[in-house]
């Protein structure tokens, strides 16, 4: 293989990366905080995308023709109404649960799965739907006399607001009184009650970001793939849910290396083998990883109690 | 929280939720109900509908005003009662089983029935494979307590192993079966083995993506299963060498047919009861079964471990082997109802077996209150019988989007499931051992 072709899917690698690493976290949050897989986390991404699509037509029949303003105006949008979303799904379907046996959230979240996944079906139809491409352009970075690089400014954007975002968001885990909030209901939610945390409500905060995070997400793969259809939150949540384990879940660097890891691994996995068997090629890893490292890759052991 | 709500005068309370409900639910429609995409040979463009924001505004305001009202008014004297009684009320062990003796009885003369015609005997049959799998997952999921996503990996396995074997060496259905569960059980073992030492939900999620892995493998191998297309033309289970086709079958049956045998006319009646009574049989085996294997050892094992591995581990139990038992066992009783589902389809193809399978499977199992068997059946009627009934058949494109509304609610209704009687068959004592949920 040459350094050309190793270089270029790198690039795309990481781009894919950027996508599973933020769906990744809103995964890694939640589990961290209440213990339960989030399983409508991916739809949630999926109305993102669908929310970003139609904020897209909508700004460019309003007659907005600047690309960066309708990006931005359109990200505002679609974070704040899918945060709306993770939000109401929240309220509705987990915090009566919370308490319960731990098969009941799940099974709750599952059906929000199938509600979600079928509600955005019936209101906006099953058929694929294209968005004509609007950040165009790309460049070239000359390597040897055969060798290019092509990198297009669209994945240059990816990965520049991807970083930027993953650093703002360590920030406020890191610094704030919300994200010490959110540690200390992760670590002990009762005692965190007790100490005047209000666990609800830093519930209710978590859900919130994931799925202002994965909103993010979904607008990027509307305008990096161009089409989007409401099946697509399923596939992209459970490699974003491996990605989560990979790294260590309840981990939030955990999360993005794991989706870097996932998106190389789908990047490179066709320049050796079979394109059609990469989805069994990210699930072999996973039980890989599970079977020598149970933890993750960043995680912390968990000691059992009796 | 209950204090403060009786504290404000009890409408004004309610119309502020409502209020609140409403706003939120008509910020939550702005983008997908407001707006809906059209697909147009020039494109994509916009359609506007601004009036369904405010419908739907104006259903949950109402919804919640009721809910709120009704639950103020009833909830301190009935809801509350009739919940408190119905935790607290523990049928007698009798009851359950008159009532699944009258289940039985009511099986078994069903297709004698007057109003039972095609489609009722094949919405039954439907519900008799979900009834089996779900008693099936039942033993890992309800007795062993080991949360499987991936538990139609096993039945595809199934579905595929009497194919393969039917069409590629003949053999029959009534050889296959039995091959089919063995090879699904054989493929639980191996995969079960180097992940049932994970914690619950890894072992979930490695589960799922098995699940997910043999969907892949089926779709793309096309040189054995034929891809996306499938595997046609299985042949039907025969009677002790009777078979069941019509005797204008083009080409002609081979061998001499149920009614042919018996002097009767030949009806299509016929081959749709006879595979009823075969998944009966099937499910009442499946029955059986996982009832007696509650009073051996292992099935006492496979309850100790959910309750408490630690424990079990202390007592030089060997947790792997214990829950490899379950989880082959589980994979058995799917792979014979896999066999079953291919000989009944006649066609199979990948997309028989996609994830929503498995969601639905573990869905009976959880609304049905796990460990119930009466009440995976009264789960299965209502999630997989009533969606497919005649009545409900014109509101097909709603069905997925109730299906999951009603998972949903059931688990906020009654989290611990429709019949919740997830207690060991042993304890210690009178009952004070018993364990905390």
């Amino acid at each position: 293989m040459t350094i050309d072709i190793f270089l270029q899917q790198l690039v795309n690698g990481l781009t894919l990366g950027a996508f599973y690493g933020l769906i990744a976290i809103g995964y890694t949050m939640v589990y961290g905080i209440i213990g339960m897989i989030n399983f409508a986390h991916g739809d949630i991404y999926m109305i993102g995308a669908f929310v970003s699509l139609i904020g897209f037509l909508l700004f460019s029949t309003l007659g907005i023709a600047s690309v960066p303003l309708a990006i931005l105006m359109v990200l505002i949008l679609a974070m704040f109404f899918t945060a709306c979303y993770g939000w109401a799904v929240e309220r509705l379907a987990y915090r009566p649960l919370r308490g319960s046996p731990r098969l009941a959230p799940l099974i709750s979240a599952i059906g929000m799965s199938i509600l979600l996944q079928n509600y955005v079906q019936i209101t906006q139809g099953a058929r694929v739907k294209p968005l004509q491409p609007m950040v165009e352009g790309a460049y070239r970075i000359t390597l040897g006399p055969d060798a290019h690089l092509n990198v297009s400014v669209l994945q240059g954007v990816i990965i520049v607001l991807t970083v930027a975002l993953m650093l703002g968001f360590s920030f406020l885990i890191q610094r704030t009184r919300l994200g010490r909030a959110q540690r200390a209901t992760a670590q002990d939610m009762s005692m965190a009650g007790l100490l005047g945390v209000n666990v609800n409500r830093t519930i209710s905060v978590t859900f919130v970001m994931g799925a202002a995070l994965a909103a993010v997400a979904g607008m990027m793969a509307t305008l990096y793939y161009g089409v989007i259809d409401f099946y697509i939150g399923f596939i992209a949540g459970i490699k974003a849910f491996t990605a989560a384990v990979l790294g260590g879940i309840g981990s939030l660097p955990g999360a993005m290396l794991g989706g870097l890891l996932i998106g190389l691994i789908e990047s490179f996995w066709p320049l050796y083998f079979n394109m059609e068997y990469r989805d069994v090629a990210v699930f072999g890893v996973l039980v890989l990883v599970l079977i020598f490292r149970p933890t993750g890759l960043l995680g912390r052991p968990e000691i059992e109690k009796v | 929280m209950e204090d403060a709500a009786r504290a404000r005068p009890p409408l004004a309370s309610a119309l502020r939720e409502a209020a609140i409900a409403a706003a939120v639910a008509a910020v939550l429609a702005v983008p997908l109900l407001g707006f809906r995409l059209v697909d147009s040979a020039r494109g994509l463009s916009l359609d506007y509908r601004f009036l369904w924001i405010l419908y739907a505004a104006a259903a949950v305001f109402a919804g919640r005003l009721a809910l709120a009202l009704t639950a103020h008014r009833i909830a301190p004297r009935l809801g509350a009662a009739f919940r408190d009684r119905a935790a607290r009320v523990t049928l007698p062990e009798n009851f359950a089983v008159r009532v699944g003796w009258s289940m039985v009885a009511v099986a078994l003369l069903l297709p004698w029935l007057p109003f039972a015609d095609r489609s009722l005997m094949s919405v039954a049959t439907l519900v008799l494979i979900y009834v089996m799998l779900g008693w099936g997952l039942n033993i890992v999921v309800g007795l062993a307590g080991l949360l499987d996503l991936g538990y139609v990996a096993f039945y595809a396995i199934g579905a595929y192993s009497f194919a393969l074997l039917s069409l590629n060496f003949g053999l029959s259905f009534w050889i296959c079966l039995p091959l089919a569960g063995i090879l699904a059980a054989f493929m639980g073992i191996l995969l079960g083995f180097p992940v049932l030492r994970l914690r619950g939900d890894y072992l979930a999620i490695v589960t799922l993506g098995f699940g997910e892995i043999i969907r892949v493998v089926l779709l793309n191998w096309n040189e054995v299963t034929n891809g996306p297309n499938g595997i046609s033309n299985i042949p039907r289970p025969t009677l002790f060498g009777l078979h069941f086709d019509s005797p204008y079958k083009m080409p002609a049956p081979t061998g001499q047919g149920f009614a042919e045998f018996l002097g009767m006319s030949f009806t299509p009646m016929q081959p749709i009861i006879f595979l009823y009574y075969v998944i009966l049989v099937l499910v009442l085996a499946t029955s059986v079964f996982s009832q007696r294997i509650r009073r051996l050892p292992t099935g006492r094992a496979w309850e100790a471990l959910r309750e408490d591995e630690i424990a079990c581990r202390s007592l030089g139990m060997n947790p792997v082997t214990v829950k490899l038992s379950a989880f082959a066992i589980g994979a058995f009783f799917a792979g014979l109802a896999g066999c079953f589902f291919a000989t009944r389809q006649g066609t199979i193809s990948p997309e028989s077996f996609s994830f929503i399978e498995s969601a639905t499977i573990l869905a009976l199992v959880v609304l049905g209150g796990m460990g119930s068997q009466i009440g995976i059946v009264l789960a299965a009627v209502l999630l997989i019988g009533l969606p497919e009934s005649r009545w409900l058949r014109e509101l097909a494109e709603y069905r997925m989007l109730a299906f999951g509304g009603v998972m949903v609610l059931i688990m906020l209704w009654r989290p611990q499931g429709l019949l919740a009687r997830r207690s060991p068959t042993v304890t210690m004592g009178d009952g004070a051992g018993s364990p905390a949920p």
